[in-house]
């Protein structure tokens, strides 16, 4: 996981080289340019999800199983849900153009439209979401600091064999671990499934929310921890901050203006990624919690093989993984004094 | 006339020793070796001392007959914790394999094909990386009837595929550049021939370090798919659908669940520090 940094994408790599351009109109073009790939991205994105859905197996043959040779009504109805007369193309057309429509379609499951299914949970896995990231972004680089305070000795080691260990576990062993020892065996301080009136949201009841968030930040802090403290270590270790020590600032000053901030940069690249692994990690957290969010209703989707529900809520999470990787890109560059004078010039 | 003395050839460099000499110095690689070959082993050969049969009741459901109890169904959990690894095993094991060699040729494929190519298939790389990797195979799920083990194999792979290749980018961009690469491509040798005998040996220490760690995800990405539901055969043992079949029984008979957890977190752990070893490695480089 040390080397982990370098998946990250440097934002000063793709920077188109500025020509004859200054300040204002650089940015626009940058800016620009950004939006563009991004667009590109989830169109291609679009296609992918179309395919994988429509064009890889039969979604009738799959939802109606042994009876599909013996009900040739319920065929004939369904295949005309799914336009599956209708060329490919043509159909990924209709698609994408509901969609661009904010019309994500019709539940084969149930008959409702899709928008009225998915919406509040959308809501709840936002809010499960934020509030995992809420806890995890001071966690991670409180432990971080912890560690790069007693660098390369008793305690740092301790910690970060901790993390390491921590590292490599699925979510679903940290949620099953936290239910036994809290709600089942052990303890029986916090509620096992998530209860929620038809009417309310499922944080009306704050004891309800603790594991799942538990969950979901024990499961990231480790990975952002380490990188956090990998990069902290490099900046301390950099001539900048050896001669701010010389100077005689005080290691608390240093820490704080010439260290951290330093290491900011990079920490923002990690918690988008982050924020995107989130969002793959609530599918398992929050089918093994039954908390109503998206990851419940895609797994719930997927077994009915209610394709419109699954393209409409993996075309909603890719696109979350797209905005918050070209907010990280716009928010790096903007605090790298290099990268914005590289751009502006 | 030149009198200039030709510089003597240089010193040969003692043969360096391998990755794996190199990783066997570091604690948490041999820690993590150990447990995982034993893992290994016991999801191989578990089967063959389990006391009961794969699918034989041995009292009644949740009961606590047996070192570990019965499961929902009445079957002995340490018997079906021993029959379930093989699965997981197989399928993470080859997914990762599959992904390896997939994201590696895409990587270095384009790396060292550069400009257009670069630009084009990293942009491709980038639209699958925007699915979290259980998303990706849950896509493709929703519209197959009963997955097999190749299906469940390739979506490991595929899913793998996009990470590993912006990694081995990252490696082989450093290397394309060398000297020994421009002096075998001014030899006249094909460029099938630069990439498999210049650029690929000289990238294995961190190429072996992200195989471990994609192996510990895949082991986590079978699990999962397991507790979702999905596995080649619903009816066998399977440690991630074991916690999904005995759920309910978790206050009364917390073993069904618990034991294929605790040996999931083992493998996990094992892995993980196995590959944290080898990445100690590659990153010092040279020395």
């Amino acid at each position: 996981m040390t080397d982990a940094a370098t998946l990250l994408t440097d934002p000063l790599e793709e920077i188109a080289p500025p020509r004859r351009q200054h300040g204002a109109a650089a940015w626009a073009v940058w800016i620009a340019r950004r939006l563009g790939l991004a667009l590109l991205t989830l169109w291609l994105v679009s296609i992918l999800v179309f395919l994988a859905t429509a064009a890889l197996g039969d979604p009738v043959r799959a939802i109606l199983g042994r009876d599909y040779n013996a009900n040739p009504g319920r065929v004939a109805e369904l295949e005309a849900l799914l336009h599956s007369d209708e060329s490919l193309v043509s159909r990924y057309f209709d698609w994408l153009s509901g969609l661009l429509h904010g019309d994500l379609g019709t539940s084969l499951a149930t008959g409702l439209p899709v928008s009225d299914l998915i919406k509040d949970s959308v809501i709840n896995s936002a809010m499960l979401v934020f509030l995992a990231a809420l806890v995890m972004i001071p966690l991670a680089f409180a432990i971080a600091m912890i560690s790069v305070h007693y660098r390369r000795k008793r305690p740092d080691t301790v910690i970060q064999t901790i993390l390491l260990a921590m590292a490599g576990l699925p979510e679903f062993v940290i949620g099953v671990l936290l239910l036994a020892l809290f709600s089942t065996t052990v303890f029986h301080i916090f509620p096992a499934v998530t209860i929620t009136s038809p009417t309310g949201h499922p944080w009306d009841n704050w004891k309800v929310m603790v594991l799942p968030t538990l969950t979901l930040v024990l499961w990231v802090t480790p990975y952002v921890s380490r990188i956090v403290r990998s990069s902290l270590l490099e900046v301390i270790d950099s001539e900048y901050v050896e001669l701010a020590r010389l100077k005689g600032i005080p290691e608390k000053v240093v820490m704080r203006k010439h260290a951290l901030l330093n290491a900011i940069v990079p920490g923002i690249q990690v918690i988008a990624l982050q924020l995107a692994f989130l969002a793959g990690g609530v599918v398992v957290v929050e089918t093994l919690f039954a908390y109503p969010g998206m990851g419940l209703e895609l797994v719930d989707a997927v077994r009915n093989h209610d394709v419109q529900v699954v393209q409409a809520l993996s075309m909603i999470i890719a696109s979350v993984y797209v905005v918050v990787n070209l907010i990280a890109d716009i928010l790096s560059i903007l605090l790298t004094p290099r990268a914005r004078t590289a751009i502006s010039s | 006339m030149s009198t200039e003395v030709a510089p003597p050839p240089p010193a040969i460099a003692p043969a360096e020793p391998s990755t794996f000499r190199k990783a066997m110095r570091q604690k948490r690689f041999t820690v993590g070796l150990g447990i995982t070959v034993l893992l290994v082993l016991f999801a191989i050969f578990g089967p063959l001392f389990a006391p009961f049969g794969e699918n034989e009741v041995t009292g009644p459901p949740y009961s606590k007959v047996g070192t570990l109890g019965t499961d929902y169904l009445g079957h002995d959990v340490l018997t079906r914790v021993m029959y379930g690894g093989q699965e997981i095993l197989v399928i993470a094991v080859f997914g990762t394999l599959l992904g390896m060699v997939l994201g590696v040729a895409i990587g270095v494929v384009a790396a060292y094909g550069g400009g257009w190519w670069d630009e084009v298939i990293m942009r491709f790389n980038d639209v699958v990386l925007a699915f979290p990797q259980i998303l990706l195979a849950l896509l493709v799920l929703t519209a197959i009837e009963q997955p097999t083990a190749y299906i469940l194999i390739a979506l490991v792979g595929i899913s793998h595929a996009p990470r590993v290749a912006r990694l081995a980018r990252g490696v082989a961009l450093g290397i394309v550049s060398r000297d020994f690469v421009i002096a075998a491509e001014a030899l006249g040798e094909k460029r099938s021939r630069v990439i498999l005998a210049e650029v690929l040996p000289n990238m294995n220490a961190p190429l072996l370090a992200e195989a471990g760690l994609r192996l510990t995800y895949s082991i986590g990405l079978v699990g999962s798919l397991g507790f979702l539901g999905f596995s080649a055969d619903p009816g066998a043992a399977n440690w991630g659908q074991m916690i999904q079949e005995n759920r309910l029984g978790l206050s009364t008979q917390p073993w069904g669940v618990i034991a294929p957890v605790i040996v999931i977190a083992v493998f996990c752990i094992g892995t993980n520090l196995m590959a944290d070893g080898i990445a100690q490695v590659a990153q010092r480089g040279d020395n």
